[in-house]
């Protein structure tokens, strides 16, 4: 399994031609509570860079852009009750979306983990 | 997600201990002050309504007007220095009490909120010809320059905001206050009064901006630290960033100036009318007196509501919608409440759309999403009532 970062503070896990995207531990901390999570329709269609998702913190909405170009498969529901899981559990059960990846080349322009700790510090 | 630069910024007294808690800070009225510390602002708000919250808001404007040359007759220079200030403002200050505060509002030719303020009359007669009035963070230069102004050659304004100014607030706020000053116990809402404290003198109104029973209390910069120290060695108090007094504010239904109070705004408008006194009502001798009145008698175009949102929060400038989807008013300040775990608040809309029960929507990121006017305030105020 493997984990790449934006430098907007997304992270997409990878696995095969599907990957998993939802906001780091250091975006979680930066936003504060999550009150509210804006999911994106399934089976919309998003090029890399695109909005498709919104976080709401108690102050503010921050967007959150698509790692990659792909579909959307799946999104996480459970959000809708209990937002606040971003902020426990980023990485885990506050994932946002599935996407199936269109063109894994988009990848490479991503940061590893290494890479992404540098990038935060 | 830009991370705000701190610097020319203007530091607070306990700016070295907002930064030692891990309290998040970024810019408030030219001031660098904390957002929140590490807990967040959910678990701050909720512990406020619970139990006591310590909020730093020295970037606010405390001041003091006193009169050049006193008469010696308390009442005759308290009517005096009233005299001074009252062209100024909608609020009734002679007929204060002494330790009386009122909220009032700096008015504008056309009865256009410049500010909303406190101004207080000191309890002791010996300082009688004196008024304490603390004004917003944003506007305080240009509020102090007003009222100088006004008074120039018969008094004059000592400004305060050197100092810190502390709010202490949360139903358990009187009882922590009064294990270091008893008297504080005594303080009717909206009075205050002066207090010795371990070699100083803490300046202490019963009053606030969250809706609970509390205090702001102004200190000595040098003396802050103590003070400070001395209230969150109390189990009861933590610290509270300014995220949290914001949501608080919102649940309370209170006004934030520069959002949902501005210069086109009225006091009637902004469901304020209890800022416009009796006495000056009548006499009609305070600025944008014609249009206020005419408003007061009920030719309003617009009103401020509260809001329940459906779905995302509403932010300022949201767009308010009707029923058949026109457009109708904005939204001046607006979140998420984490009392009643959801969205809420203010804008102006028209009467005919302003009835509790009103269903409206707003639009948010181009969907609509529904919403109805509610009464305000959202959660319900438990200021301190003395018994009688």
């Amino acid at each position: 399994m493997t984990i790449k970062f934006t430098q907007d503070h997304e992270y997409i896990r990878i696995e095969g031609q599907t990957g998993i995207v939802g906001i780091t531990a250091y975006a979680q901390e930066q936003l504060g509570d999550i009150v509210f999570v804006e999911l994106p329709a399934i089976g919309k269609t998003v090029k890399k860079g695109d909005e498709t998702a919104v976080v709401e913190s108690v102050k503010a909405a921050s967007e959150i852009y698509a790692p990659v170009g792909g579909t959307i498969e799946a999104t996480n529901e459970a959000l809708g009750a209990e937002p606040a899981m971003v902020n426990q559990d980023p990485l885990g059960t506050g994932w946002m979306y599935q996407i199936h990846i269109e063109d894994p080349s988009e990848l490479d322009g991503l940061m590893d983990e290494a890479a992404y700790a540098d990038f935060i510090k | 997600m830009a991370d705000t630069s701190p610097q020319d910024l203007k530091t607070v007294p306990l700016n070295d201990v907002h930064v030692a808690l891990g309290g998040r800070m970024v810019p408030f009225g030219g001031y660098s002050l904390p957002v929140q510390y590490p807990t967040g602002i959910i678990t701050e708000h909720k512990w406020t309504r619970e139990h006591a919250g310590l909020f730093d808001v020295s970037h606010m404007g405390p001041s003091f007007l006193l009169l050049n040359e006193k008469s010696g007759d308390p009442d005759a220079d308290h009517a005096a220095i009233a005299a001074l200030v009252e062209p100024l403002i909608c609020g009734d200050i002679k007929g204060l009490k002494p330790g009386q505060i009122r909220y009032t509002l700096l008015l504008n030719e056309t009865g256009g909120a410049l500010d909303d303020l406190m101004i207080a009359r000191p309890a002791d007669p010996d300082w009688a010809g004196s008024l304490y009035i603390v004004v917003n963070a944003g506007t305080k230069d240009a509020d102090f320059a007003r009222i100088a102004g006004a008074s120039a050659g018969k008094a004059t304004l000592n400004r305060a905001d050197n100092c810190a100014l502390l709010a202490l607030q949360g139903p358990d706020a009187v009882a922590v206050l009064s294990s270091l000053i008893p008297e504080v116990a005594e303080l009717g809402f909206m009075t205050y009064r002066s207090f010795p404290w371990n070699g100083t003198v803490l300046v202490i109104a019963r009053s606030g901006y969250t809706g609970e029973d509390g205090f702001e209390i102004l200190v000595e910069p040098e003396h802050a630290k103590a003070f400070w120290d001395a209230l969150t060695l109390d189990g009861r108090v933590k610290p509270i960033g300014l995220g949290a007094r914001d949501s608080l504010r919102l649940e309370a239904g209170l006004p934030l100036y520069g959002h949902d109070l501005d210069e086109t705004i009225s006091p009637t408008e902004a469901g304020l009318n209890f800022a416009v006194s009796k006495r000056r009502r009548e006499a009609a001798d305070f600025p944008g007196a014609a249009r206020i009145l005419k408003e007061y008698g009920g030719e309003l175009s617009r009103v401020r509501v509260g809001l329940l949102v459906d779905g995302a929060p509403a932010r300022e400038g949201a767009e308010i919608l009707d029923a058949s989807g026109a457009v109708i008013g904005k939204v001046t300040s607006g979140g998420f409440s984490p009392s009643l775990s959801r969205a809420i608040a203010l804008g102006f809309v028209p009467p005919d759309h302003a009835a509790v029960g009103t269903k409206l929507s707003v639009s948010v990121r181009g969907r609509s999403q529904s919403a109805e006017v509610a009464a305000l305030p959202f959660v319900p105020h438990r200021y301190y009532r003395k018994p009688v």
